[in-house]
């Protein structure tokens, strides 16, 4: 059975679905998060931390959704502030000392947009992440786990692998922002979201990502394990190529990969 | 306050550069209401900050900017370029690379005609190679009149291809930022050119080479949270707007009136976010200052 594009946006929000944390527990040995940007604070929106992916040491980041009402105010929901992605900056940094993988799963609506946001330099944060991550020297996959909205999901997406989950979105903004922009009028985002072109099976066919993981029947929400497992096979896979390549070729492929866009 | 550099003998001494309002491009006509930008016309102009009526011609002789208040009127691209480049230096690159429209967006190519036909312009940046007080340097100035300087494909392609030669032929870069956010209308293709020039920026820079970026009224969304924000040196023109959200859609996510100056550049660089405040006409020379002191390091 097809599923429209609004329909996969209300699948990707949906407060069941598996989030960072759920994936993170079900892929990965002794996680241990760490804690903030040393600047300013440590922001919930975005988790971090080192973790073991069989006998491999990685990082993992990911953008973190409440999983319910109290949760999601605690993380903002997953509406990251500047130290946010300076958090990410630093555990990435990081992983490049000690040589380890990067793995980052997206799921965020956006950037937050806010006062404190704006006098922390939220532009700065995340232009500093692009042009950072182009240029680390260890392998980086980035997966889009739900919802993947604008400069603040990209902001964690300058990878060697760009994957996304079979109903997860990725697009400019929100359809309803895109509706409010375009249309006038926010209502219009089930028109917002076919026209915008936002769902993983459109981008992959426009080459914007490396490959879409396959979802358990009717969802990820409907079996966390299953969701998880798929995501773990990609991961094995892709490592397993990423991590005997030459710094050199894994770099100029990595500009290559978003010099052709 | 005067404004007038040619007035005052400080500044008649410097090397400041006098904009040459007969050679001035106007490539922009009959803009429709919602997209125009505040462009003198006719023989008096009112500065929309100050009240002051102002003859048109000594504003154009005073690099738009209202000679009580200092408020910046507009500036075309090509009006900016003339005002900061050598007279007869500036060799403009991919001047007709125009979108694909990458999604086959419903409207988009009708659009595209009409505002190219208003502007003369095939997208909303210029790029190219001049010459500011003798030294070389890759330049862009983005036009807000286009798709109110939106990024999509065109300008991110344009400068990464001018990132790029300039890496390749070792020259500094300049940018001058004017813009609403991300081209709605190329969708997913418009959100990877913040990667897509960041990687040309940061390659860049490994090179050991200045980039310079001149924030200008309004620099918002994914051009401030991509290439505006990477500058060695982040200059701005006074009273910028420049953010990452623009203050409409945050005063609705908080639901409460922003103060007074919130986002301008004096906010910015109060901040810490933005190097130096340069007033339109000093702009040339402390770009020149710039580029001379990154030209030959001693060691
Ligand atoms: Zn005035």
């Amino acid at each position: 059975m097809e599923i429209t594009p609004w329909e996969k946006v209300k699948l990707a929000r949906m407060s069941l679905r598996p989030t960072g944390l759920d994936y993170i527990d079900r892929i990965f040995d002794n996680f241990l998060e760490l804690h903030g940007d040393r600047y300013y604070g440590d922001d919930h929106a975005i988790v971090g931390g080192i973790a073991s992916f069989g006998d491999l040491p990685v990082t993992v980041i990911a953008q973190q959704k409440g999983r319910n009402t109290k949760e999601n105010i605690m993380r903002n929901f997953s509406m990251p502030h500047p130290e946010g992605y300076r958090k990410a900056l630093r555990l990435m940094k990081q992983a490049e000392k000690f040589h380890r993988p990067i793995i980052c799963l997206i799921d965020t609506p956006g950037a937050f947009c806010g006062i404190g946001a704006e006098e922390r330099g939220q532009g700065e944060a995340i232009a500093t992440n692009l042009s950072e991550m182009m240029l680390l020297k260890t392998p980086i996959i980035s997966v889009v786990i739900s919802e993947g909205g604008s400069g603040g999901a990209l902001a964690l997406g300058v990878a060697d692998r760009v994957y996304m989950l079979e109903h997860a979105i990725y697009a400019i903004l929100s359809p309803e922002g895109f509706a409010s922009i375009l249309y006038k009028d926010s209502s219009k985002a089930e028109r917002a979201a076919k026209e915008m072109k936002l769902t993983a099976q459109d981008l992959q066919e426009y080459g914007i990502i490396d490959g879409i993981i396959e979802e358990p029947q009717g969802g990820a929400h409907n079996d966390h394990d299953q969701a998880a497992s798929n995501i773990k096979a990609m991961l094995e896979k892709e490592l397993k190529e990423l991590i005997n390549l030459p710094i050199e070729t894994l770099l100029e492929q990595r500009y290559q990969k978003f010099r052709g866009i | 306050m005067n404004m007038n550099p040619f007035k005052s003998k400080k500044y008649a001494i410097s090397k400041i550069y006098r904009a040459r309002p007969q050679e001035i491009v106007r490539p922009i006509r009959d803009i429709p209401e919602d997209e125009k930008p505040n462009v003198p016309q006719g023989i008096m102009t009112k500065c929309p900050s100050c009240g002051n009526m102002i003859y048109t011609k000594s504003l154009c002789t005073n690099y738009n900017q209202c000679n009580e208040c200092g408020y910046n009127f507009k500036l075309s691209t090509y009006e900016r370029i003339a005002i900061i480049t050598d007279k007869g230096e500036f060799e403009e690159f991919d001047k007709s690379l125009s979108t694909e429209d990458p999604l086959s967006f419903p409207g988009y190519r009708d659009k595209l005609e009409n505002t190219k036909s208003k502007t003369g312009m095939q997208d909303g940046v210029v790029t190219g190679k001049g010459k500011i007080d003798g030294c070389p340097v890759m330049l862009a100035v983005m036009e807000p009149a286009f798709f109110m300087g939106s990024m999509g494909t065109v300008i991110g392609e344009k400068l990464t291809r001018l990132f790029e030669q300039a890496t390749k032929e070792g020259l500094p870069v300049i940018v001058f930022t004017a813009s609403g956010g991300a081209r709605m209308q190329e969708g997913i293709f418009s959100l990877m050119q913040m990667a897509k020039v960041s990687a040309a920026i940061a390659k860049h820079s490994q090179a050991g080479l200045l980039y310079v970026t001149v924030l200008t009224d309004p620099t918002t969304g994914g051009v401030t949270a991509s290439f505006a924000m990477l500058g060695d040196i982040i200059l701005a023109e006074p009273g910028a707007l420049i953010g990452f959200a623009g203050p409409r859609v945050i005063e609705q996510t908080i639901g409460q009136k922003l103060p007074e100056g919130f986002q301008r550049s004096e906010f910015l660089m109060e901040h810490g976010f933005v190097d130096h405040i340069v007033s339109r006409d000093q702009l040339k020379s402390t770009l020149g200052m710039i580029l001379k002191l990154h030209a030959n390091t001693g060691i």
